[in-house]
C-alpha cells in the first residue's frame, strides 16, 4: 500500500468526523431555535388575553339627587358623588327581572369594582352631562373578561368555572342588546398595579425599571470604565493589584442576593437611602454589574494593539492623553458591550431587590428614583404568584414588555458599536 | 567618570579590540553560524562610536528587562543631521538601545536602563527631563505603518494639537501640509485628506507617519526598521525620502537591510548580542570591516 493511499483512507475518516460535527452543531442550533419558538409562541398565546378587555355598556342616569350632590355641584362636590349607588340602580333598571337580594349581588359582580371611578372620572370631565341620561362603558369583572376570552370556560359546567348560569344568562342578554365587547387594553401599558386583575397595569414597573436602570447605568459605566481603565493602563503590576484581580473576578460570580444583602446593610441601614426607591435599586444593581463592566472593559483595552499607543506617546503624547484620546475609544464598542452585558443582567434582577423592598405592592407610578417602585421582573414574580386566573395572562404580557425593553436596550447598543467601530 | 576620560578609555578599548578581531581570524576553521564567532567574547568597540558634532551622545548604556540584560556598555554618538545606521542579527539590541534615546522603554514594564544619555548636554534621563517633552524632540518611527484610525488630516495634525502649535485653523493646515509634503505624500493624498489613514498602502501609511513625526519639528528622529513591512517600490521611497529628511534632522534608523543601511546612511553601528562590536563610515564597514564579526555578519555568514 503507498502513501497515497494510506492518505486517502484516512482522509475519509477525516471528512466524516467534520460531516458528523457540521450535522451536530447544525442539530444543536436547530434545538435552540426550536425552544426559543416555542418559548415566544407560548408566552404570545398565554399573553394575548392581556392586550384585550371585555367592556359593558350601561345606561347611566347622572341624576343629581341620586348622586347626593347639588345641581350645580363643583367637581370637588361631584368628587364625593354616590356613584356606587347610582352604578347599581342603572344596572338593576336594565335587568328589572332580577329581584331577588342574592341575584341582585351576582348582577352587580359582573362590573369591575374600578365601574363606579369611570362614572365619576366621566362625570368630572363633562360635568354639563349631571341630570342626563348616558351610554357609558365600563370594565367588565376579571371573572367576566376570562370567561368571555376562553372558549374551553364557555363550554364547562357551573361547577368548574367561577361565574354562575345565571350571570352567563345576563352576559348573553347583554351581547345580544350589543352592550358586551371586547375592545383593546391600553390601559394595561397607562396604569399602575392593582388587586384587581382588570386593572392592574405594568407602567408603574415599566417606569421603575427604567429608572432603575438610569441609576445604575450612570453610576456604574463611569465607575466600571474608571477602575478598567486604571488597572489595565496605570496600575503597577504588583501583588496588591494581582489580589484586587481576583477580587474582581470572584465577585462577578457572588450570587446577586448578596449584594441585595449588602445593600440593606450599608446603604439603606447605614447610609439611610430611602428603600424601595430605584436609587437604592440602582446602587445595588450597580456593585452586581460592577465586576462585568471591569473585566469586560479591561479585556476590551487589552486588545487594543499597543503600536496605537506607542504612536501616540513617540508624538509627545501624555499618558493620559495615550490613553484616553486612543486606547479608550478603540476600546469603545468592547466596552459598550460588557456594559449592555451588565445592564441586561441587571434588568432581569429579582433576588438582590427582595433584600431591599423594592419586590412589594406599589399602585403608585413612581415620579423620581427616591419614590417607591417595583421593576418589571419584580412585578413578573407578584403577578405569577397571584392566585387570579387573569393574572396568567398579565404575567406572559409583563413578560413581552420586558423582553421588548431588553431587545431595544440591545438594538441601542449595538447601534452605539456601530457609531464607535473604527477599523485599523 | 568624565568625558574625556571615557574617550581615552574607549579609544584603548578600540586598539585591543582590534587586535583581538586579528587573533578570531587565526583560529577560525570553518564557515558556520556558530563557528563564524556568534558566541564568541566581544570586549569594547572598533572604530569611530564618538563623533565631533554630537546631537547626542550616549555611554556606558546596560538596558535590563527583569533580570536578563540586553545592552552591555554601549557608548555612541549620533552626530548632527546624520543618518546613522544600527545594525546587526536579531535580538542584538539595536531596537531596545534606540528606543533608550527617546525613553520609549520607560513604557515597559520591567525595563531599567542605566548609563549617560546626553541630547544638546541635557541629560534627557534627568529627574527634570519630562518624557513628553523629550519625545516631541525626539520623534519615532516604528516597524510596522501604525496610523491612528483618523482621517489622514488629523494623523498629522496630531501632534501640532497635542503641543498647541497652531492657533488657527489656517496654521494648522498649514503644517499638515507642508508635513506631508516633506514626507513626500502629500500629491497622492492631496484630494482625500478626510479618507482614513488606515485605508492606505503600507508605503504610504509609512510615510502617513513620518510626516506625523515631521509635524512637530523633531530634531532626531529614530526609525526602528521603517521599511521591513514594505514592497521594494515603497522601500525605495522611504529611503529616497530619508536623504531629504537628512537636510533638517538627525536620524537614527535601526534596520535589517545592509544595503539599506549602504544607501541611506552616513555611519554605520554593528550591535551583536547586546554589544556594540563596530561604528564607521558606513563605506568603511561595508568595504573594510575592522573587526571580524562585522565582516562575517555583512558577508552573510549569519544574521
Amino acid at each position: 500500500m503507498n502513501k497515497t493511499e494510506q492518505v486517502r483512507r484516512s482522509l475519509k475518516k477525516r471528512h466524516r468526523q467534520e460531516r458528523r460535527f457540521i450535522l451536530l452543531g447544525k442539530l444543536a442550533v436547530l434545538i435552540a431555535l426550536l425552544f426559543l419558538a416555542f418559548l415566544l409562541a407560548d408566552i404570545f398565546i398565554k399573553a394575548w388575553p392581556a392586550f384585550k378587555q371585555t367592556w359593558i355598556q350601561l345606561e347611566i342616569s347622572y341624576d343629581a339627587e341620586k348622586l347626593g350632590v347639588d345641581a350645580a355641584a363643583d367637581q370637588k362636590a361631584l368628587k364625593q358623588g354616590n356613584y356606587r349607588g347610582v352604578l347599581k340602580k342603572s344596572l338593576y333598571a336594565m335587568f328589572p327581572d332580577v329581584t331577588e337580594r342574592r341575584d341582585k349581588k351576582a348582577l352587580f359582580k359582573l362590573l369591575s369594582s374600578g365601574a363606579e371611578y369611570r362614572l365619576r372620572d366621566s362625570l368630572l370631565a363633562q360635568p354639563e352631562m349631571l341630570g342626563t341620561r348616558q351610554q357609558i362603558w365600563v370594565l367588565a369583572d376579571d371573572d367576566i373578561d376570562s370567561y368571555i376570552k376562553s372558549a374551553s370556560l364557555r363550554d364547562a359546567d357551573q361547577s368548574d368555572r367561577r361565574i354562575k348560569d345565571n350571570q352567563v344568562a345576563w352576559l348573553d342578554r347583554l351581547e345580544e342588546q350589543g352592550r358586551l365587547e371586547t375592545k383593546w387594553n391600553w390601559s394595561f401599558l397607562t396604569s399602575s398595579d392593582s388587586r384587581e386583575p382588570e386593572l392592574a397595569g405594568i407602567a408603574g414597573a415599566l417606569k421603575g425599571t427604567f429608572l432603575t436602570i438610569l441609576v445604575t447605568l450612570a453610576l456604574s459605566f463611569p465607575l466600571g470604565l474608571a477602575a478598567a481603565v486604571y488597572l489595565e493602563e496605570f496600575a503597577p503590576q504588583n501583588r496588591w493589584t494581582d489580589i484586587i484581580e481576583i477580587n474582581v473576578n470572584n465577585l462577578a460570580a457572588v450570587p446577586s442576593i448578596v449584594f441585595g444583602l449588602l445593600g440593606l446593610a450599608v446603604f439603606i441601614s447605614f447610609f439611610g437611602v430611602p428603600r424601595s426607591a430605584p436609587l437604592v435599586g440602582g446602587m445595588v444593581l450597580t456593585l452586581m454589574t460592577l465586576p462585568t463592566i471591569i473585566i469586560a472593559s479591561r479585556a476590551a483595552l487589552k486588545s487594543v494593539p499597543p503600536s496605537i499607543k506607542d504612536a501616540a506617546l513617540a508624538m509627545g503624547a501624555s499618558k493620559v492623553q495615550a490613553v484616553f484620546q486612543h486606547a479608550v475609544p478603540l476600546a469603545m464598542p468592547g466596552i459598550l458591550t460588557g456594559t449592555i452585558i451588565g445592564m441586561a443582567q441587571a434588568l432581569g434582577e429579582t433576588a438582590p431587590l427582595l433584600m431591599i423592598g423594592m419586590v412589594a405592592f406599589i399602585v403608585d407610578i413612581p415620579q423620581g428614583i427616591t419614590d417607591s417602585a417595583t421593576v418589571l421582573p419584580v412585578q413578573i414574580y407578584l403577578w405569577a404568584d397571584s392566585p387570579e386566573r387573569a393574572f396568567m395572562a398579565k404575567t406572559s404580557a409583563a413578560i413581552i414588555v420586558l423582553l421588548l425593553f431588553l431587545i431595544t436596550m440591545n438594538l441601542l447598543a449595538v447601534i452605539l458599536r456601530k457609531k464607535f467601530e473604527r477599523k485599523w | 567618570m568624565t568625558r574625556a576620560a571615557v574617550d581615552a578609555s574607549a579609544a584603548s578599548q578600540t586598539a585591543e579590540a582590534v587586535q583581538e578581531a586579528e587573533a578570531v581570524e587565526l583560529v577560525r576553521p570553518q564557515e558556520t553560524a556558530d563557528t563564524a564567532g556568534i558566541h564568541q567574547e566581544i570586549s569594547g568597540t572598533v572604530g569611530t562610536p564618538f563623533s565631533d558634532n554630537a546631537k547626542m551622545s550616549t555611554r556606558h548604556v546596560d538596558v535590563f528587562y527583569g533580570d536578563k540584560q540586553a545592552i552591555f556598555d554601549v557608548s555612541l554618538d549620533i552626530g548632527e543631521k546624520e543618518v546613522i545606521a544600527l545594525i546587526g542579527p536579531s535580538g542584538c539590541g539595536k531596537s531596545t538601545y534606540l528606543r533608550t534615546l527617546n525613553r520609549m522603554n520607560d513604557t515597559i514594564p520591567g525595563c531599567r536602563v542605566t548609563g549617560d544619555f546626553q541630547l544638546d548636554d541635557e541629560d534627557i534621563y534627568a529627574k527634570e527631563m519630562d518624557p513628553v517633552l523629550l519625545r516631541a524632540r525626539v520623534g519615532m518611527v516604528f516597524q510596522k505603518p501604525n496610523p491612528f484610525p483618523k482621517s489622514i488630516y488629523d494623523n498629522v495634525a496630531y501632534g501640532p494639537r497635542l503641543h498647541g502649535f497652531a492657533s488657527n485653523r489656517a496654521e494648522l493646515d498649514e503644517i499638515v501640509v507642508s508635513s506631508l509634503q516633506r514626507a513626500g505624500l502629500f500629491e497622492e493624498v492631496k484630494d482625500r485628506l478626510n479618507v482614513p489613514g488606515t485605508g492606505l498602502s503600507g508605503g504610504q501609511q509609512q510615510r502617513l507617519c513620518i510626516a506625523r513625526t515631521i509635524a512637530v519639528s523633531p530634531e532626531v528622529i529614530l526609525m526602528d526598521e521603517p521599511a521591513s513591512a514594505l514592497d521594494p517600490i515603497a522601500t525605495a521611497t522611504i529611503e529616497e525620502l530619508i536623504d531629504e529628511l537628512r537636510e533638517n534632522y538627525t536620524i537614527a534608523i535601526v534596520t535589517h537591510s545592509m544595503q539599506q543601511a549602504a544607501r541611506v546612511s552616513q555611519r554605520t553601528a554593528y550591535f551583536h548580542l547586546g554589544k556594540l562590536v563596530e561604528v564607521g563610515e558606513t563605506n568603511q564597514i561595508f568595504t573594510n570591516p575592522a573587526h571580524q564579526l562585522t565582516e562575517n555578519y555583512i558577508t552573510g555568514r549569519f544574521g
